[in-house]
């Protein structure tokens, strides 16, 4: 099965310093390197805030674009891991070595494999 | 011939091993009840074989396979697929008993919420139905409904897995299982509302603990646990007195104790001791063997058991629990004092135990209020009128 490891953050928290920065960044990729030696890996990323977010809709054949994201929520996803996985029980245990490389919550949510 | 006892003791069994081999519980019970529907009719005419559970596996399976050759969903084909992937299975073995242990910690995966932790596993291995469920725990019958299917569709949907935990994940795992079962035997020991017990789910909750002591007798906190229920259990026939009133424990005949329950449950104590790798439930076990030991309670042994609950789960209920030795040992002045700090909010015992403390200290429009208090909070009605009666005898 394929998951999604998303990361939550709180975008009205104080930014990092560079140093906190380069410790998470030090953490997590530790994490990434794990996650190929396991052969789980599939494809993961940091997303930029969600005021760099457009979104896109089409109405009566008018596309419109709105500059901002989707919610106006304070946590937003701002980066995921997709694994593959054999059950949730090790998406799990992946998410708490996430959490604790990031420092933040992570959610897991398993993709519906349709597509 | 009871069927319905049969159905019972059959039912979770009976699903556990089908979710093994189709892989999907939503199928398992369709395949059980479909089996339970043919025995209902042929076993009023043949009487029960001698094996029904057997019978129940053989006949659901069979009853799977001509169900899913009709169907062809996803689910549908992968529980083919299993089904051929295990041809060899002797036929009769009936329910395999590592089965079981696999649901009951699939039902009380951390990942599923408590409440819907607690009906799943009283409807997949207690066998229960959904108005039970729900009478037991006083909320609609939909709200329990939903709360099982959506539990259902999350174990298949997010891949939650049909496996006993391995050793290093049993620290985590295993607690929410004992919890649950708790859970169920103190709704059923002192019911939230209404009347004081509903003996029902307390029978399930020991038989639940029974088994799952049997799956894993290495474990202390389950042989903790299952020692625990026993040992409360044992006291249920003196905790009402004639008019089905509540008996303290002080004032319970103790010859009406269930001799074998306590033995039983002290076996367990002296097992869990020799081990030496204690736990919360074998602590309480341990007091609850003290109070259950001799002709009356040794207050200072129960008061340092105390102690040692209280640095492994130091929770405002178990320090209100530890008070209440603490009174007996050193005085209602001393358990006053150590009460003082408490805050649980909602909790009838809280004012309820100041209020007993009070009064022994004579102080009685203090212990007025106090009761007055616990009155308002106590959700069960004997509860209830335990202490309007405690009330009542107040001096004035």
């Amino acid at each position: 099965m394929q998951y999604m490891l998303g990361v939550r953050i709180d975008e009205s928290a104080p930014a990092y310093t560079d140093e906190e920065r380069d410790a998470m960044f030090a953490r997590v990729g530790a994490v990434n390197d794990e996650m190929k030696a396991e052969g789980i890996f599939l494809f993961a990323g940091g997303l930029l805030p969600s005021d760099s977010a457009t979104v896109v809709r089409v109405q009566n054949g008018t596309t419109t674009m709105t500059d901002g994201p989707f919610a106006e929520t304070k946590e937003q996803l701002g980066g995921f891991w997709v694994l593959e996985l054999d059950d949730l029980d090790a998406a799990l245990a992946w998410a708490r070595k996430c959490t604790v490389a990031c420092g933040v919550p992570i959610e897991v949510r398993p993709f519906d494999g349709l597509a | 011939m009871d069927l319905t006892s049969v159905f019972r003791a059959e039912y979770g069994r009976c699903v556990a091993t089908l979710t093994r081999l189709l892989g999907d519980i939503g199928l398992a019970e369709e395949a059980v009840q479909d089996a339970f529907a043919v025995a209902l009719e042929k076993w009023s005419e043949t009487g029960p074989p001698r094996n029904p559970g057997a019978w129940i596996v053989t006949t659901a399976r069979n009853r799977a396979t001509d169900r899913l050759r009709r169907e062809s969903t996803r689910e549908a084909r992968h529980a083919q697929a299993l089904l051929l992937q295990a041809p060899d299975e002797p036929e009769e073995v009936g329910p395999v008993r590592d089965d079981q242990l696999r649901l009951i910690f699939t039902c009380c995966h951390p990942a599923l919420s408590p409440l819907a932790q607690t009906a799943l596993t009283l409807r997949l291995l207690g066998g229960l139905e959904v108005p039970e469920i729900a009478r037991a725990y006083v909320v609609p019958e939909a709200t329990i409904s939903q709360r099982i299917v959506r539990a259902k569709k999350k174990i298949r949907d997010a891949g939650i897995p049909y496996r006993v935990p391995g050793e290093a994940e049993l620290p985590d795992r295993l607690p929410p299982v004992l919890t649950v079962l708790y859970l169920i035997f103190n709704e059923g020991y002192t019911a939230t509302t209404g009347p004081l017990l509903r003996t029902d789910l307390s029978a399930e909750a020991v038989r639940l603990a029974r088994a799952l002591a049997e799956l894993m007798p290495d474990e202390p906190e389950v042989l903790g646990l299952l020692a625990l229920l026993l040992l409360i259990e044992a006291r249920r026939p003196a905790r009402v007195g004639p008019d089905g009133e509540l008996v303290t424990l002080a004032e319970q005949d103790r010859t009406l104790w269930n001799r074998e329950l306590i033995a039983e449950g002290h076996d367990l104590v002296r097992r869990c001791l020799r081990r030496d790798r204690p736990g919360p439930y074998q602590i309480q076990a341990a007091i609850n063997a003290v109070h259950t030991y001799g002709t009356e309670t040794d207050w200072a042994q129960v008061l340092t058991l105390y102690d040692q609950l209280l640095v492994l789960t130091p929770t405002p209920i178990v320090a209100l629990n530890r008070a209440v030795a603490v009174a007996e040992v050193h005085g209602p002045a001393a358990a006053l004092a150590a009460i003082e700090e408490l805050d649980i909010p909602g909790y009838h015992l809280l004012p309820a135990t100041r209020a007993d403390l009070l009064a022994r200290l004579d102080r009685p429009d203090e212990a007025r209020e106090a009761y007055d208090e616990a009155v308002a909070l106590a959700g069960n009605d004997t509860e209830r009128a335990f202490l309007r009666d405690r009330l009542a005898h107040l001096a004035r």
